[in-house]
């Protein structure tokens, strides 16, 4: 049942026997053991699951293992410097305490890194309307969107 | 005292967020045991409906499936106990008929589960499920909160009429008395919208055994493991409590639905020992939505009395409030101990009636969420004031200040004594925050583009930090309040404290940190915060209805205390000077008035090498514990104003600005407790224009069953909030001088929402939740 997959993972390339049906989220999950992404729904809204596919935030638990192959993905795991530095999209939701149980903040910051890169985050309401795939049951957003557009900024002066 | 030097008063960043922002949390999903198989549970289609039979003998034969349980081997096993007993006005116990840990004969809600399914893989176990035939016999749902009573079908055979109990609080006869001679009565009919709590991490649980103990191991997404283990040990499953561990790893967020005592866990637990392998089961989000205890969903009539200057002379309220199909752990406390005693609110109202019927419905069971009756109570207090203060032209904020209670102690005639407060002092910075006196001409620019502004007060008080013991008793409590602490210095001076409350996004890792740095003069770096895990702590109450700080800090305040006393003796020692003469300082005891000192460290060496030591007076060691039973609730309170803009075309509600000033008395993290009442803020907001826990009345389906249906609050829902909590007032009975903060935004954010609504639109009320629809219909004359 199960078929070769090769992609790369945080940079490093892996290879596994996954059956067909695997969604990208099980793969990390349960075949590379990678635990920060997280499961919050079974319905695609939640954003819990999100990490970048070739650079753009998907969400994982909707696209097969399989539909990936050959692509860079990175999880919340292969944000951080090879050092242990914070991303500055991590220092920020830090900095202004955007996260509460933790559990949606990994899919919130890659969302957050790929709203940051490839729209740039102009306004608060741009943000607002940007995050409406990621649910935080937490934090009210209010310091979500403190920390994304501080995020967005230090990741303009560092880059 | 305003405690505000050393870390407490600081914003310090949380130490916790590394691990979750590089995705090094340990929630319980991430945790995966050698042997490891997959549990996963048939649920009922049927909202009410008898079992005829159940055949397994397919799904048993199918790929990888380890076992099958039903019902069956949990008959000779106890029930899911509720934790408080209210009697009725009659005298009555409430009716409490079995909660079995899965369905015995009859299934009582859509998704109340009838077979646990163990199998290698999660796929092989859904497989399996979806071979299993249940014969059912459907029978007449009941579901309507207001007609239970009235259904010719009973939930159980227990509760003819599906009354639970019938409460009341107060003064009955004085307060008709107070009608009589009222100037004007204001009354309200409303329902307090049912709501499905949604903590991002599903439940979950991972249930080992270990023969070679005969012990078992329970991983599980829970406030309060202790309790979780008392409960399941002593009332369900006759395990010895001491044989059982029970871990709550990273907690994705409870806000009180993981509080309770669920089948699910307690099935897994169970069947672990049958199987000789640990099994675990994560909730889906649809599972969680069916299944876990939903919140709110009171049926309620209110009547304000007023003499004609518009002071309160007696409140009548009367409320029915859905239990759901089972009593779940707390489900009982709710909408009377924890929301009748609230009617007071902030104001003197001299005379209070409330009478409370519990009913049991074909729904999923329904107990605390945020706030637990208090933000009932606050919306049938803020919105009927509000309402009057409108019916009798008086600002609704002066009909506020000429009924605030201004001097304390205050015994409110519901039960409840106010240690202290200062309500003005709140309303006004309030006032001053929202910019009310702008309002008219921001009210004019929305005019001007068709659109209506309106603005809504809401000044609530709550009762945090449960509570007394011999209190919670004297009214039906069947569990001690207290919490549990111990502060284990390490030979070199480093601390760990263990801690009973459960921190699932409260930030106590930092919290309780700051606090214990602070008393011993150490950096935060040499203190680590334990909680969460029956092997380790020495016992606890854990976390809900905003009690973390007040009780379970204070736990560990009085052993801190306890600790310092036994190093002034053993500095006492060292130094050749009198016990009562040292003083504990900046990390250091000193002989008074010398500048001779020992620092913390070398007590703490001193204790663990007892070379030079006093053996005829002291144990050697530094280790404490101390148990802390507050001697009264504490009582945040605040201002809330909110000002919505409203397209008539549409209905579209949009919060304009919510500012929110609170008296949480002492503050020790101001960027923690301001998050705290972020969210709170999101999901009153929530409860007010978006969520609604829907069953269909005909089928009991419950037509909300998944975020494309329950209108969660997402970012561009809510504005950014005006928060400040105020200098404040200490609490007076605890040495933190804290309150909560936890649950206020939730409590004190829906009235003021819909009281901006009815202001808007000049309507005497709009129905929770506040969809679009609901205000186009309030709009145009056709609600």
């Amino acid at each position: 049942m199960s078929t070769s997959l090769t992609l790369t993972v945080n940079g490093q390339s892996v290879t596994r026997d996954v059956p067909p049906q695997t969604l990208l989220v099980e793969f990390i999950r349960e075949h590379l053991r990678l635990t920060g992404t997280h499961v919050g729904c079974d319905t695609a809204q939640c954003g819990a699951c999100t990490v970048h596919v070739d650079g753009r935030a998907t969400k994982s638990c909707n696209v097969l293992a399989h539909q990936v192959a050959g692509s860079s993905v990175t999880t919340i795991e292969g944000l951080e410097a090879a050092d242990g530095t914070l991303h500055p999209m991590q220092a920020a939701f830090k900095a202004c305490h955007g996260l509460q149980c933790g559990y949606c903040t990994p899919g919130m910051v890659m969302s957050a890194v790929d709203l940051a890169t490839h729209h740039g985050c102009h306004s608060e309401a741009q943000v607002r309307e940007a995050l409406e795939g990621n649910i935080c049951r937490c934090t009210g957003y209010h310091n979500i969107v403190k920390a994304v557009i501080k995020g967005a900024a230090d990741m303009k002066a560092t880059a | 005292m305003n405690a505000r030097q050393g870390f407490v008063g600081q914003s310090v960043e949380r130490r916790e967020d590394t691990r979750f922002l590089t995705g090094r949390g340990q929630y319980t999903d991430d945790i995966t045991l050698p042997g490891q198989t997959h549990g996963v549970f048939l649920r009922s289609p049927h909202a009410h409906a008898r079992i005829k039979s159940i055949n397994t003998t397919a799904a048993a034969k199918a790929p990888g499936v380890v076992a099958i349980f039903n019902g069956e081997p949990f008959k000779g096993v106890g029930g899911l106990p509720c934790g408080w007993l209210i009697n009725s006005l009659d005298g009555t116990p409430m009716k409490e008929p079995k909660h079995p840990v899965l369905a015995d004969g009859k299934v009582r809600y859509v998704g109340d589960r009838v077979a646990l399914v163990v199998a290698e893989t999660l796929a092989q176990a859904q497989a399996a499920r979806d071979l299993i035939e249940v014969e059912y016999e459907v029978l007449t749902p009941v579901i309507d909160t207001a007609k239970a009573t009235e259904i010719a079908s009973n939930v159980h055979d227990e509760a003819p009429g599906n009354l639970c109990y019938h409460w009341g609080i107060g003064d009955k006869d004085g307060t008709a008395a107070a009608f009589a001679n009222a100037a004007h009565v204001t009354t309200l009919h409303f329902r307090n919208n049912r709501l499905i709590p949604n903590a991002m991490e599903p439940r979950c649980a991972n249930a080992s055994y270990n023969s070679a103990a005969d012990e078992y191991t329970l991983y599980v997404s829970n406030q309060n493991p202790h309790v979780e283990r008392l409960l399941m040990c002593a009332f369900v499953l006759g395990i010895p409590e001491h044989k059982m561990r029970v871990i709550a790893p990273d907690v994705g967020g409870g806000f009180g639905s993981k509080i309770y005592l669920y089948g699910e866990e307690t099935a897994l637990v169970w069947a672990s020992k049958q199987i000789r392998r640990p099994i675990k089961w994560v909730a889906e989000r649809s599972e969680a939505f069916l299944s876990d205890a939903h919140g709110r969903d009171h049926v309620t009539t209110a009547q304000l009395a007023l003499d004609k200057d518009g002071h309160f002379l007696g409140l009548k309220a009367d409320t029915t409030a859905n239990m759901g199909a089972y009593l779940s752990t707390f489900a009982s406390c709710i909408p009377t101990i924890l929301h009748a005693t609230l009617l007071a609110g902030q104001y003197k109202t001299p005379k209070i009636w409330c009478e409370v019927k519990a009913v049991f419905t074909n729904t999923a069971p329904v107990d605390a969420y945020r706030g637990a009756g208090r933000p009932e109570a606050t919306y049938l207090l803020e919105r009927i004031v509000e309402t009057a203060a409108t019916e009798m032209g008086i600002d609704p904020a002066e009909i506020r200040r000429r009924n605030f209670i201004t001097e304390f102690p205050y015994a409110t005639p519901v039960g409840l004594t106010y240690d202290i407060g200062d309500y003005n002092a709140t309303m006004t910075r309030a006032i001053e925050l929202a910019d009310v006196a702008g309002f008219a001409a921001r009210k004019a620019a929305s005019a001007a583009k068709g659109l209506k502004r309106g603005i809504g007060y809401a000044a609530y008080i709550e009762a945090c930090g449960i509570a007394p013991s011999s209190v919670a008793g004297a009214l039906g409590a069947r569990a001690g309040l207290f919490e549990a602490g111990e502060v284990r210095v390490h030979p070199t001076g480093k601390v760990t404290v263990f801690t009973g409350s459960h921190s699932h996004g409260q930030g106590h890792e930092t919290t309780f940190a700051q606090v214990v740095a602070d008393k011993l003069g150490i950096p935060m770096e040499d203190v680590s915060i334990e909680h969460g895990d029956t092997g380790k702590i020495l016992f606890g109450m854990g976390t809900y209805g905003s009690r973390s700080l007040a009780v379970g800090g204070t736990a560990i305040v009085k052993a801190l205390d306890k600790i310092i006393a036994k190093g002034k003796k053993i500095a006492a020692h060292l130094m050749e000077a009198s016990d009562s003469d040292i003083v504990f300082e900046d990390g250091l005891f000193k002989v008074a008035g010398t500048d001779k000192n020992v620092p913390f460290a070398s007590v703490s060496l001193t204790a663990y090498v007892p070379h030079n030591f006093p053996h005829d007076k002291l144990e050697p060691g530094l280790n404490e514990n101390a148990f802390y039973d507050p001697s009264n609730f504490t009582y945040p309170a605040g201002t809330y104003i909110c000002e919505v803009e409203i397209d008539p075309a549409t209905g579209k509600t949009t919060v304009e600005r919510f500012t929110a000033v609170d008296d949480f008395g002492n503050v020790v993290n101001p960027m923690i407790v301001e998050g705290q009442v972020h969210g709170g803020l999101a999901q009153g907001i929530g409860q007010a224009l978006l969520e609604h826990g829907v069953y269909d009345t005909e089928s009991g389906q419950l037509l909300s069953g998944s975020y494309m249906d329950y209108a969660m609050p997402r970012a561009d829902d809510v504005p950014s909030f005006h928060v400040e909590t105020a200098k404040g007032t200490p609490c007076t009975h605890n040495p933190l001088g804290v309150k909560g903060c936890g649950e206020a935004g939730a409590i004190g954010s829906p009235p003021a929402v819909i009281n901006a609504i009815c202001n808007a639109l000049g309507v005497k009320d709009v129905p929770m939740p506040a969809t679009p629809h609901t205000v186009w219909k309030a709009a145009n004359g056709k609600l």
